[in-house]
């Protein structure tokens, strides 16, 4: 306590509130059954967080902080959360493994402690002012730009293949694939159907009609729907 | 003066920890993946702080990239959670033991 009460009574404030608003968001997260209430609890321990850069002299990250993680990253997975229909309860009953959470839990609480009693008093420790001193003449923005731009321009660029890979991994995975798709849709087994939603009225496809292809109600309507999801571009 | 070091590495330490414990019991693969979140939260906190102590701005461009590192991650991973349940709705992390030997 002795260090809070070191510093200025409106840092130490802040640094409490954020601080407590920080955990029960975690705890939340945790503990909540509902994965709606662990995102809006995840949003909650980002806020605290970032609260605690604005303290740090760390605005430009904070601001980020808000921007990517409050309003894609917890949006992203709220939109999952609700495509999917995901958000009843966990079944806590047929649990495999039932030693499981509470090896768990000391085993977490076991490296906590490690962790607070090995490094007691002497947590920073190294060289200083390596790549730029904070308190350089700029703003935030512009020093974070410059380490950016000039001494870690090579991992920036790195920074950008790999957010293309994502983009074209997270492609590859949402798209349904075609070959299911014919298994499951078309149980009618016609070789030279290819492509079933090629509704041309000139198809010349031997065997059977242009319309005819994807319409008889062998499917039933939720093939057809499926069908159109997929080849409707 | 702020607020020590040493205040924001221990909460760093708890939030890491409630991370990794919820990461450790919770069967939900969506409920699991906002705990990875918090982890990295967490060692987002250390950056920063350790970026104030040392008077050193390559905390925070360390940060910056983790963060980068974390939307792809959560890009990537949720595209793969979307087609495990389409696969199999309601499906838990104990459910998907399919590439196990």
């Amino acid at each position: 306590m002795t260090c809070v009460l070191a510093a200025t009574i409106p840092d130490a404030i802040t640094f409490v509130i954020a601080a407590a608003i920080c955990v029960l968001g975690a705890l939340g997260v945790v503990l909540a059954r509902n994965p709606v209430h662990s995102a809006l609890m995840l949003v909650m321990t980002l806020f605290g967080v970032a609260v605690l850069f604005v303290e740090e002299d760390a605005q430009f990250l904070a601001a980020v902080q808000v921007i990517v993680y409050a309003g894609a990253i917890v949006v992203l997975f709220l939109f999952v959360i609700m495509l999917l229909g995901v958000d009843q309860k966990e079944a806590i009953q047929r649990d495999p493994l039932p030693a499981q959470r509470p090896v768990a839990i000391c085993v977490g609480i076991l490296g906590l402690v490690e962790v607070l009693l090995l490094a007691r008093g002497r947590w920073p420790s190294g060289a200083r002012s390596v790549s730029g001193a904070i308190g350089s003449p700029g703003d935030n923005v512009g020093l974070i730009g410059r380490s950016i731009f000039t001494t870690y321009l090579l991992a920036f660029e790195v920074t950008s293949a790999l957010l293309v890979v994502a983009v074209v991994g997270a492609v590859v995975l949402a798209r349904r694939p075609r070959r299911a798709l014919g298994q499951n849709g078309a149980p009618t087994g016609e070789p030279g159907d290819s492509e079933p939603g090629d509704s041309e009225p000139g198809d010349s496809e031997p065997g059977g009609g242009g319309p005819g292809d994807s319409e008889p109600g062998g499917g039933g309507p939720v093939d057809d729907l499926a069908d159109l999801e997929v080849t409707g571009p | 003066m702020s607020v020590s070091a040493s205040w924001y590495l221990t909460l760093a330490a708890v939030l890491f920890t409630i991370g990794a414990i919820g990461l450790l019991i919770r069967r939900n693969v969506l409920v699991m993946f906002m705990c990875v979140e918090l982890m990295l939260n967490a060692a987002n906190l250390t950056f920063v702080t350790f970026a104030r102590r040392l008077n050193d701005i390559a905390g925070q461009t360390a940060v910056f990239f983790v963060l980068v590192v974390a939307a792809a991650e959560v890009v990537v991973g949720l595209g793969i959670i979307v087609s495990i349940y389409r696969r199999r709705p309601g499906a838990t992390a104990d459910d998907v033991h399919g590439m196990k030997g």
